[in-house]
């Protein structure tokens, strides 16, 4: 067994911060052997970006670390404690021993330099190259990291990438120096699903290739099923459990490693809502009803306008939950926003309650209002941060004249806060004092205040960690069923749209490509588009992943 | 990129500080550190002690501003410091400390009625402006750009030509400082305000009143005005200075306050120019000194304010060794409970009922235990 490339022994890592000292990392022991995958799962807050952010010294100036990281150099150097060395030290370390690959591709390559500058930088700080030479070097990672015609692509600027590109540009850059350990922390979770299964791909072959170990960071479980040989559970800072990957799927030992893996949404699963959609009367009128509905959002100067929903047919009926799914840019946020009148409908027929949402004016338009209820995606900022929740609650109310101040509205605040399962005191307090989910679950009873007939939730768990959004879905669920109301439930992770919609539409380019239910489009799906989308998605399950692997290729191949 | 949120551990019931610890300054006052805390308290001292000597002017001054003999006799001119004159008397007789308490009031004056000036005009002109957009917004950011371009003293001149007609008086100097600050600081407000104004606007909390309905007077006042105006107390602190300044060049060129109007450093400096060549300094420095403190006081409290806001230039107490709250992380799945100390190992309990005994923080670890074999 040959010397781990990184031995982290008993870390403990401080945060000065304005409510005094918070400890992110309490006495953490890892080892990465060479050329293995650890994956380091937890939620928010578990310390497990500090952890890996420690092994290159890349801490802000608050913290404050005691224990050892070992980090061994190349070709069998003695191994050096990160924690202790020089700065000039740590520099010839990083990138050369370790390198690190960054969460959002767009915010870590500098705009205004082309590529190959940026993964030349690299070579140079640590060696004397010519310009020719480190041009070849970075010629042939980016041809190694998947990019078509390097030769030619090395001297364009970032924004000539899409996506997922600039994150192969990323992983070049990080590979360019043959480090032992490359560091990814949450290296797909800004990029769609099917972007996410090429850029894993990448991650498993090429540093098996380069005898590259991987620390990945992430808290999506599905990742961790697809690309890691072991696992690492963090909670609250220390490390719960740590196991092969089929060991700890299988057979997970600590109780918060089993209550989360619960938690993970999985398409086929169990559902959340009797499906009783049989009973429905099916010719009452629609709550939305949308025919050739086009939204262009206006262009520059002289510039074409960009069309973000093109010609979408769709139903709702009351009662009804139709989960709409679809990658970043494909229109279905847009939707969402003309359904609730915050975008102008510029072609097509959009009726909403009644009411043609073409050349709409708010005038005639505000009755409704108070029969449509909207769950923003942030929690963190859907709240106004100087009124109490009491208070953002009763807004609707306010205005609708249902309440004349907030004293009158406390009731009905109370009732609503009980619903979502708030205690009554959370009233009191400022968005800012409550947890995401607790925030989310307070946005739901605010979208709820007027007992809508219609509720658009656009994403409204996306920004939640797994157990959080389980508990918030089920919520949502137990709700939907209780009051009735019919519902556009937003979202781009098909596992959570299957848990509650009755139907599911897809949605490519401003099209729909499929509709039906659950079963239809993510049993048998029809349109390729869905099934690549459906093979894309990482499933919480390292055996049965190891299959749909094969299926994703042998599609993209196809 | 920021660090994974260490998060701020949420008590059940959450401890609000009484009101008056909350208040802008008390509160900074309280969480500043170190050098910024020192800037914070001096600035503060420095501008009480201008706000008491103006609002105690009638009980400190030993004479009026105007007052050139007592009981029947005339001080006389250029006394020297001591006695009956504790700074000495001024070319054409006045005591210097009376004139400089006085003079303080007028100061005063003149930074009340050009901020609250400015601030209105500034502060609804950017949120309209800022919220509405459209072709108001085009036409009023190029009017403050061509404001921008006029020279403050050239302006107060003109001001001060216009208010009192050529004939000198208290409110008349007063007014023309004060609106020539107010022509100069609206497109400062404007600004800052607009830009505030446009970020709150696409903030999904406004949205969120947009989808209730919510009509837009209501949306402006409730919603966006009161989260505009985080970067106010700078320029606050930035015009008020301004208008001391303004006011004082204003004397000092002889547009000022005529002595038997009102106090004024300016006119009082004036006065002085011809005498600091002779060796009396006792009518110079005194009126200088109040200019450049009053002056500093207020730009220090708007400095360290704007440093304590921003949370990359805050300095915070440092942690001794690795000890302290563990941040808290969500325990029972959406909770409303969280996990403490205990971490991982307390989550049962959390769900049952609350433990007898609370389990103790770790104890800090001593640097010595690192190189343990993993006990996991």
């Amino acid at each position: 067994m040959s010397r781990p490339v990184v031995e982290i022994n008993d870390l403990h890592v401080t945060f000065d911060t304005d409510a005094g000292p918070v400890q992110a990392v309490r006495g953490v022991h890892l080892e990465v052997a060479p050329g293995e995958v650890l994956a380091v799962v937890g939620e928010s807050g578990s310390g497990k970006t500090v952890t890996a952010r420690s092994i290159l010294g890349l801490l802000p100036q608050t913290a404050r670390t005691t224990g050892a990281v070992l980090l061994s150099g190349p070709g069998g150097q003695e191994a050096l404690d990160v924690t202790t060395i020089s700065a000039a030290q740590l520099r010839r370390v990083r990138g050369r021993d370790a390198a690190m690959v960054f969460q959002e591709p767009s915010s870590v390559l500098n705009p205004v330099f082309p590529v190959g500058w940026q993964i030349a930088e690299g070579l140079r700080a640590h060696g004397r190259l010519s310009r020719a030479q480190a041009r070849e070097r970075a010629v042939d990672v980016l041809r190694r990291v998947g990019i078509p015609d390097p030769e030619h692509r090395v001297d364009h600027y970032p924004h000539q990438f899409s996506g997922g590109q600039k994150q192969r540009i990323v992983i070049a850059q990080a590979l360019v120096l043959n480090p032992g350990l490359v560091i990814a922390d949450e290296p797909t979770t800004a990029l769609d699903v099917t972007v996410q299964a090429e850029i894993l791909d990448l991650l498993r072959i090429l540093p098996r290739e380069l005898d590259a170990a991987i620390l990945l960071i992430t808290h999506n479980m599905g990742v961790v099923a697809d690309l890691a040989d072991r696992v690492a559970v963090m909670y609250g800072g220390e490390i719960v459990e740590q196991a092969d990957v089929r060991t700890l799927f299988a057979q997970p030992q600590h109780p918060y490693t089993r209550r989360l893996l619960d938690a993970v949404p999985r398409v086929g699963g169990a559902r959340l809502r009797q499906r009783a959609r049989e009973t429905t009367d099916s010719s009452a009128a629609p709550v939305v009803r949308a025919r050739g509905l086009e939204v262009t959002y206006p262009g520059r100067l002289r510039r074409p306008g960009f069309r973000a929903v093109a010609g979408v047919d769709l139903q709702i009926a009351p009662g009804e939950v139709l989960g709409l799914v679809g990658e970043s840019g494909s229109g279905k946020t847009t939707i969402g926003r003309a359904i609730a009148g915050l975008t102008h409908v510029t072609a097509g027929s959009l009726e909403v309650l009644g009411v043609e949402m073409n050349g709409v004016r708010e005038r005639r338009f505000r009755p409704v209002r108070k029969r449509i209820g909207f769950v923003f995606q942030d929690p963190a900022t859907s709240f106004n941060p100087l009124l109490t929740i009491a208070q953002c609650v009763a807004e609707p109310l306010l205005v609708h004249g249902a309440a004349g101040s907030v004293r009158e509205a406390r009731a009905r605040v109370d009732e609503l806060l009980e619903a979502v399962q708030l205690p009554r005191s959370f009233g009191a307090r400022f968005p800012h004092e409550l947890s995401g989910g607790q925030r989310q679950r307070a946005s739901l009873a605010r979208a709820l205040a007027l007992d809508p007939d219609l509720l658009v939730a656009d994403e409204p768990t996306s920004a939640l960690d797994v157990s959080v959004q389980a508990r918030v879905l089920d919520l949502f669920a137990r709700l939907q069923a209780e009051l009735g109301f019919a519902c556009l439930f937003i979202s781009r992770d098909l596992a959570v749209v299957d848990l509650l919609a009755d139907r599911i539409a897809v949605l490519h380019r401003g099209a729909l490509v499929e509709e039906g239910t659950g079963d239809q489009v993510l049993g048998a799906p029809q349109h390729p588009y869905t099934q690549r989308l459906l093979a894309s998605l990482p499933v919480p399950d390292p055996v049965e992943q190891a299959e749909r692997r094969a299926r994703w290729l042998e599609l993209r191949g196809g | 990129m920021a660090v994974e949120p260490v998060g701020t551990p949420i008590p059940a019931t959450p401890e609000h500080a009484p009101r008056w610890k909350r208040l802008p300054v008390v509160h900074q006052l309280r969480t500043s550190v170190g050098l910024q805390r020192t800037m914070l308290v001096t600035g503060l001292t420095l501008t009480a002690l201008f706000l008491l000597t103006a609002l105690l002017a009638p009980v400190l001054a030993p004479y009026g501003w105007a007052q050139l003999r007592a009981d029947g006799e005339l001080f006389g001119a250029h006394l020297e410091p001591g006695g009956d004159h504790l700074l000495g008397t001024t070319v054409a007789g006045y005591d210097v400390l009376s004139r400089v308490i006085w003079g303080s009031r007028t100061a005063l004056y003149t930074i009340v009625i050009g901020v609250i000036l400015s601030i209105v005009v500034g502060v609804v002109l950017g949120l309209v402006s800022g919220y509405f957009g459209g072709w108001l917004d085009r036409v009023l950011v190029v009017v403050a750009d061509a404001v921008y371009a006029f020279p403050s003293l050239l302006l107060a001149i003109l001001a001060a030509i216009v208010i009192s007609g050529g004939q000198s008086s208290m409110w008349g100097g007063v007014m023309a400082t004060a609106v020539s600050i107010t022509v100069v600081f609206i497109p400062q407000y404007f600004r800052v305000v607009r830009a505030e104004v446009v970020r709150v606007k696409s903030e999904a909390f406004v949205e969120s009143a947009r989808v209730v309905g919510s009509g837009h007077l209501r949306i402006m006042t409730r919603h966006v005005l009161r989260n505009a105006t985080r970067t106010l107390p700078l320029i606050i602190t930035l015009n008020a200075c301004e208008a001391v300044l303004t006011l004082a060049g204003l004397g000092f060129l002889g547009f000022g306050i005529e002595p038997t109007a009102a106090g004024d450093w300016g006119y009082d400096l004036h006065k002085a120019l011809a005498d600091v060549t002779s060796g009396i300094w006792w009518t110079a420095i005194p009126p200088g000194l109040a200019i450049v403190l009053t002056a500093l006081g207020v730009t220090l409290v708007g400095e360290s304010l704007n440093d304590l806001a921003d949370p990359r230039l805050r300095t915070r107490r440092r942690a001794a060794v690795v000890a302290g709250e563990v941040g808290s992380t969500v325990a029972v799945p959406g909770g409303v409970l969280s996990a403490g100390p205990e971490g991982a190992d307390g989550i049962d309990a959390l769900e049952g009922p609350p433990p007898d005994v609370v389990p103790e923080v770790e104890p800090s670890a001593e640097p010595g235990t690192a190189g343990q074999e993993p006990t996991r």
